[in-house]
């Protein structure tokens, strides 16, 4: 991945995309994309693009899988084979089984499952183009589905990647900045209640620049939560006329 | 998939709120302090045919870690670089829970764990472990093996893993033929290019207490835990929130500091044992 290196901040502060570094991707989110399951969502942050459905509460097969006490919760993250610069096998890398868990883990701690015993709730997550950060906007996705599904949850979830690239801490890293970076901190929270879901670090930080990384992030964090509240309520803002 | 386990071990709820209510007042159920290990035992070169081994013990929990190399062809985005893979696997007998089979996601994350935290702080310097640069490499499968389960898999899995490395002797690699045949010479063996160390210490929430080394009744009882690779010098060499709850920013900041306090008694076993083996 890094056989020459190149400039990722500019003399004058700005990346390789022309942010500054404390600037989001540009964003799109949308709810209800999809005809068939319960809920759905797609967002895009920059070039990263992420659909996600929901599925459920709905019955358990085979039974024995069930809980008693709550609602299972089924995720897959998965990358279709063109979402890549070469082409991904469409069988289940390693990454993407880690990364389920880590989002399944993520979600359990916001949806109400007690309410549901004896059910799973199913989550699915296809990135359609990546581009970095695919967890986080999958993430974003999923609770937005969750939301249009109208499953109860504590918040919805907000997340973003902190990079560092040449020595400075950025929000919401791209491909290059992954690649050629000294660290990939992807974070999700529960924004309202500033609680931390998902909190990954691959790279070396020292403490210091730690503390500097999740402040940075809540601050992404935190526009990304409006985008999102502005996506639910346009579902139901915009007012169709039918002609009579 | 990722689904909700559903064969979780059991833990009554007496034991549950003894552990809890305990653990509020600062004691744990096996008479520990919060930030105390349980009894460690790390052994180098525990196995004589991998090129590097290591048995590690916490508590009851069981890992043996072995290396064993080979000569192949670079990735073609890192053609001058040695390659490294990491693999863990949790045998059926070390859990009631555990089942032949794959590794499962479990495995999978813990290896990828150890993997990043082991290749971001450079821990190999893997360009020296290009034979001929751009054709022929040297290649590490370090295979992580779990043989009782008594909690905190992780940190036993890392202190294993990071012991074979530091106490590796490879065999040295022979060119032939202009550059066409690497052959090993298994007589001549020496210790890998290593530049750092790494450990893994996972810090357990219980409400508003931070505990280190979670047993396995503990594990069950937690909120969630923060997994936390640090270099002998302090710095963070990768991170992991595993379970299901969650953390405030306030709450991270405090794992993170009492996980920097708690690798010093890793470190502290893993030189005592490699300074054991060098006197031999």
């Amino acid at each position: 991945m890094r056989y020459e290196k190149i400039k990722l901040v500019d003399e004058n502060g700005l990346r390789i995309d022309g942010r500054k570094p404390d600037q989001l991707r540009p964003v799109k989110m949308e709810v209800s994309v999809l005809k068939n399951a319960d809920g759905s969502a797609y967002v895009e942050q920059g070039n990263t693009r992420v659909l996600a459905a929901v599925y459920g509460p709905r019955e358990v097969h085979p039974k024995h899988l069930t809980l008693p006490d709550r609602a299972i919760l089924r995720t897959r993250y998965h990358m279709v084979p063109y979402s890549t610069d070469e082409r991904k096998s469409p069988a289940p890398t390693r990454r993407e089984i880690e990364l389920s868990k880590v989002i399944r883990e993520a979600l359990e701690s916001v949806i109400f499952v007690e309410l549901y015993p004896r059910t799973t709730i199913d989550v699915f997550i296809e990135v359609i183009q990546a581009d970095a950060g695919t967890r986080t906007a999958g993430l974003m996705a999923a609770s937005l589905a969750l939301a249009d599904a109208g499953i109860p949850m504590k918040d919805l979830i907000a997340a973003v990647a902190i990079g560092k690239v040449d020595g400075t801490l950025v929000l919401d890293i791209n491909q290059v900045e992954d690649e050629y970076g000294e660290a990939d901190m992807p974070i999700a929270m529960m924004p309202s209640l500033g609680e931390i879901v998902l909190l990954q670090l691959n790279g070396v930080l020292s403490e210091e620049e730690f503390y500097e990384a999740l402040k940075l992030a809540q601050k992404g964090i935190a526009q990304l939560y409006e985008f999102e509240k502005q996506a639910l309520m346009k579902k139901y803002v915009e007012v169709k006329v039918e002609e009579v | 998939m990722s689904m909700t386990p559903s064969n979780q071990r059991i833990v009554s709820k007496l034991k549950r709120s003894s552990i809890v209510s305990l653990i509020k007042k600062g004691l744990r159920v096996d008479g520990r302090k919060l930030d105390e290990y349980r009894e460690i035992t790390v052994i180098p070169n525990y196995i004589s045919k991998a090129e590097g081994s290591a048995y590690a013990k916490i508590g009851g929990t069981l890992v043996i870690a072995g290396l064993k190399v080979g000569v192949g062809t670079p990735y073609p985005d890192m053609p001058n670089s040695g390659v490294i893979t990491v693999n863990a696997e949790f045998v059926p007998f070390a859990s009631p829970t555990f089942e032949p089979g794959p590794p499962d996601e479990n495995a999978i994350e813990l290896a990828r764990v150890i993997d990043r935290s082991i290749r971001e702080l450079h821990v190999i310097d893997l360009e020296k472990l290009a034979v001929v640069p751009g054709e022929k490499v040297y290649i590490l499968w370090l295979d992580i093996y779990v043989f009782d389960h008594d909690g905190n898999l992780l940190d036993t899995s890392m202190l294993a893993a990071i012991t074979t490395l530091l106490s590796a002797r490879i065999p040295k690699a022979v060119v032939k033929e202009n550059g066409r045949i690497v052959e090993l010479d298994k007589e001549v063996r020496e210790p890998l290019p290593i530049m750092n160390k790494v450990v893994t210490v996972s810090v357990g929430k219980v409400n508003d207490k931070f505990i280190v080394d979670p047993n396995i009744d503990e594990e069950q009882v937690l909120d969630c835990r923060l997994a936390v690779s640090l270099s002998e010098d302090g710095k963070i060499a990768g991170m992991q929130k595993m379970g299901s709850g969650t953390f405030t920013t306030e709450e991270v900041i405090e794992a993170v500091k009492l996980a920097k306090k708690a690798s010093k008694t890793l470190f502290s076993k893993i030189n005592e044992a490699l300074k054991k083996i060098e006197e031999q």
